[in-house]
């Protein structure tokens, strides 16, 4: 009984993160543009879609932000956390402190001063501004994760190493880098994430030929909406959606497979 | 595992990059064009730039005053502001003057729609569309007996469900007309007293809505609110039982004009388009797809005359006062804003 | 020599960050004509309701969050590993769906004439309601209310209060937990003395995740509001993308926002014993 009411519990919250998705997927199968009334089904919006030169554009410019993003911010993320870990008490917590600020700071306020930064220096508002914008609150998410897996690894691996005569770029490599990998990848798919989803801060950064999905979404949203952006959206959601799905199938029956050779090494005298 | 998903994501993005940045070729002629939202037929764009090979990078705002701080910092080489907007950018030596040389097809734009109060030499600006504000109303819903006037936007039989301008020109505007002051007071109690009249309306209103309103009413979630005529022929399209009046104490007449800003970087593309726009065949598409009245001469006769006739499409400006909006003192405009954030307060 | 690994971050931090900061510091100091002037601050007076209502908004927004992310992220602590994962994976997922997009599909189940009240009518209660209570409307307001703004925050921020808490939650020490029963604790005094205790650094986290970005939206307050009340967001993009442009007036009104986060943020991090160096945001 218990277990039903936590199950419900679990249950009631999916429904109302996904209520909306519902719906809007729903409604990119409608024929008419309204959001609300149906109409009859159709696949034309996802016909119309892959001729509208301009959202695909947005999302070409969408996705070329993100992975130059995520990109760079795993680069320079992953890179200042070796040198923050290994850096004094204060010099941590002054780095981790500012490290935050793009975290725990609102996009709205963020946005603005990027604004007055490339007005001030006088950069036009491009693809530069918005993957540097990007970059800047992709990176703290690299810090984050790289950090914790620093702290785990063995301090005495990296000198063991070279005490064996590796070079200080053959121990970062064969010592240090496998080690931290997978938190600087989850560092990476949160940064791209971030990048994916943001609109306020690409909102106050975009320049004309460089808006991406979410800009042009929010245009929309102030008058009409086409049903084109359901159809790109509910494209995207299901592939994602099919990769995780992979993914997870996969783990589980990786995890299945080293349970049972755990229990058979067991069994063996 | 990880690692492999994010290779898969990466493949993804790299993939649909490549489907779209295929048709942007970097090297092409840009031109950037600012426009009203649902303010062209896009098969237009598509037309020109196969005529011309130019490419259009077109973008849309919600309100002059949204257009007016986003050319501060980004540059556009066509933009169409309405009047009183470009009335402030001449002012603010904001655009260029048009070598009509490159744009023979002026002489197609009624006279009646150039030389007016905000550019009187006709140095700046290209006529694009011209219109009057009203109310489209529900029929099912509001009684004959109470249009008429302004003052069914104050009427609470219609509480919560009707709506008002987001826009503090013409929200104020229309508070001004009602009250029966000019449009272009300077005059601060006049405003002030305007303000409060919108303040009264607040609770009849649903909500204080731009571009929304274009939804909100075919889908009956309004019953009435003002907009302009151009976009009343598209939502009784949507929903016939929409109607469409301007009120008897009169409106503002608007015209919505083609510009070249001064930081510019195609001025010979800008010129193109805009050519381009005032040809009869472009002129004649653009006023089907977009309902607001053209002022283009050839269009006018080559229409029927039940169109021509319909108050729909080419409102008779003679049957009440009508005022176009002209820039104001720089004092006002910020008395302006002022008041609006007060209003939302 | 690995100290020196963090440089290039210390310069892009200062250039994109702290620089920023100090612009809009200056500019919120200073005239159209680049004189000097605290002109710009006499105006927020005036803005204090506006600063009230958002605050307010974010306030109960946060509330909601915690109320029903808090037991969202015990309840996903305390399933097997790959039901967590794939709880993860759901909370996640919708993230790649525009927030604006998501937000407006919300308009289609709020309106008056929405799924919700499609639904409220076709089982009959609102002709119920008509009959017996007197109730004038054919329609249960839902859409245009503040309640509908504080829906649409939660709706958008209940993922970063969940994945606080859940990550110092999968962290506890079983054998705290187990201990504690062992000397005899009823379960809602483990929970009370023991677990919540310990989760603290992620709730605190997950309250500045929510209340920050609530409080300055002006996004789900346009779509899902009225439009009739102004919060602080909507005011800031008026300064510098809407009507208004003003950029001295709206960083006068971003400093303060500023500062009041800021003063926000440090009452919050009294709470917290200072224990966890870098906070709980880690997912």
């Amino acid at each position: 009984m218990k277990k039903f009411f936590k199950n419900f519990y679990l249950l009631l919250i999916f429904l109302f993160l996904y209520a909306p998705i519902v719906v809007l997927m729903i409604f990119s199968f409608n024929d008419s543009k309204s959001r609300r009334l149906w109409n009859g089904f159709t696949t034309r919006w996802y016909v119309e879609l892959f001729r509208d030169a301009d959202i695909l554009h947005s999302l070409y410019v969408t996705l070329l932000v993100a992975v130059a993003a995520a990109a760079i911010a795993t680069v320079l993320g992953t890179i200042a956390a070796i040198g923050i870990h290994n850096m004094g008490r204060r010099a941590k917590a002054a780095y981790l402190t500012v490290n935050n600020i793009p975290m725990s700071s609102s996009d709205t306020i963020m946005g603005v001063t990027f604004m007055l930064l490339f007005a001030a220096i006088g950069l036009d508002k491009g693809y530069l501004t918005l993957i540097l914008a990007h970059v800047t609150f992709c990176t703290p998410y690299v810090v984050l994760n790289v950090m914790p897996k620093l702290r785990q690894l063995d301090k005495n691996a990296y000198e063991a190493a070279l005490d064996l005569g590796a070079t200080p770029h053959q121990a970062l490599h064969k010592v240090i880098l496998p080690e931290i990998m997978p938190g600087i990848v989850t560092g990476a798919i949160m940064a791209f994430t971030m990048s994916i989803d943001d609109f306020v801060v690409s909102y106050f950064t975009a320049g004309t030929t460089s808006q991406p999905l979410s800009v042009v979404i929010y245009s929309m949203t102030r008058h009409r909406m086409t049903p084109k952006i359901n159809a790109i959206s509910t494209i995207l959601f299901l592939i994602v959606l099919a990769l995780l799905i992979v993914i997870n199938v996969r783990q589980s029956r990786d995890e299945k497979r080293r349970e049972a050779a755990r229990r058979k090494g067991a069994m063996q005298p | 595992m990880k690692k492999r998903m994010l290779s898969l994501l990466l493949c993804s993005a790299m993939c649909a990059g490549l489907l779209s940045g295929c048709g942007n070729a970097s090297s092409a002629e840009v031109l950037n064009v600012y426009n009203w939202g649902e303010y062209i037929d896009t098969d237009l764009i598509d037309q020109f730039e196969e005529e011309t090979g130019i490419k259009v990078i077109y973008n849309t705002f919600d309100s002059n005053e949204n257009l007016y701080s986003r050319i501060q910092t980004t540059s556009y080489d066509v933009i169409i502001p309405s009047d009183y907007a470009i009335s402030r950018f001449i002012d603010e030596d904001m655009l260029q003057p048009l070598n009509y040389d490159h744009i023979p097809n002026m002489k197609l734009i009624d006279e009646k729609y150039t030389h007016l109060d905000f550019d009187p030499e006709q140095k700046y600006s290209v006529p694009y569309t011209w219109g009057v504000v009203g109310i489209v109303y529900n029929t099912k819903y509001v009684d004959k007996a109470d249009i008429g006037s302004w003052d069914l936007l104050w009427n609470p039989k219609y509480t919560n469900r009707t709506a008002m301008f987001n826009n503090s020109r013409d929200a104020l505007g229309i508070a001004l007309m009602y009250l029966g002051y000019s449009l272009n007071t300077t005059d601060k109690d006049e405003l002030r007293e305007a303000a409060d009249l919108i303040i009264a309306g607040k609770p009849v209103y649903q909500g204080i809505w731009m571009d929304q309103i274009l939804e909100k009413l075919p889908s009956e979630e309004i019953v009435a609110a003002p907009y302009y005529n151009g976009d009343a022929v598209t939502m009784i399209d949507e929903n016939p039982d929409l109607a469409f009046y301007v009120p008897k104490e009169g409106t503002n007449l608007f015209v919505d004009a083609m510009c070249i800003p001064k930081n510019a970087k195609n001025v010979s593309g800008a010129e193109k388009f805009i050519n381009f726009m005032c040809s009869t065949e472009a002129a004649m598409a653009n006023w089907e797809y977009v309902g607001y009245s053209s002022p283009q001469t050839e269009v006018y006769n080559e229409l029927d005359e039940e169109i021509t006739s319909d108050p729909l499409y080419f409102p008779d400006i003679t049957q009440y006062p009508t005022e176009a909006y002209t820039n104001l003192p720089t004092e006002i405009n910020q008395y302006y804003n002022d008041l609006w954030v007060d209003i939302l307060t | 020599m690995k100290k020196s690994f963090a440089y290039p971050y210390g310069v892009w931090l200062a250039v994109f960050i702290l620089a920023p900061i100090l612009m809009v510091v200056v500019y919120a100091f200073l005239n159209a004509d680049g004189g000097f002037t605290l002109h710009n601050f006499s105006y927020l007076p005036g803005y204090l309701p506006i600063f009230g209502r958002s605050f307010w908004l974010a306030f109960l927004s946060t509330v909601v969050c915690l109320a029903l992310g808090y037991p969202m992220a015990y309840l996903m602590s305390r399933l097997s590993a790959s039901k967590q994962s794939l709880c993860m994976m759901l909370i996640m997922l919708p993230m790649w769906i525009n927030f604006l997009l998501r937000t407006y599909a919300w308009m289609s189940i709020l309106e008056n004439n929405g799924f919700i009240n499609q639904f409220f009518r076709s089982i009959g209660l609102i002709s119920f309601l008509q009959s017996h209570f007197g109730y004038s409307l054919d329609y249960i307001p839902l859409i245009n209310t503040q309640g509908a703004i504080v829906l649409g925050m939660v709706y958008n921020f209940l993922p970063f209060m969940v994945l606080p808490i859940y990550t110092v939650l999968i962290k506890l020490d079983r054998k705290l937990i187990e201990a504690a029963q062992d000397l005899g604790a009823p379960t809602y005094l483990v929970f009370r003395r023991v677990i919540f205790p310990l989760s603290i650094p992620g709730v605190i986290s997950g309250i500045t995740m929510v209340f920050v970005p609530s409080v300055s939206t002006f996004v789900i307050s346009q779509m899902l509001g009225s439009g009739k009340n102004l919060l602080v967001g909507d005011l800031i993009d008026l300064q510098f993308m809407g009507g208004a442009y003003n950029p001295h007036l709206g960083s006068a009104i971003a400093l303060v926002m500023i500062i009041l986060i800021f003063i926000c943020m440090w009452i919050m991090n009294k709470f917290d014993d200072g224990s966890s160096e870098e906070g709980g945001l880690l997912l």
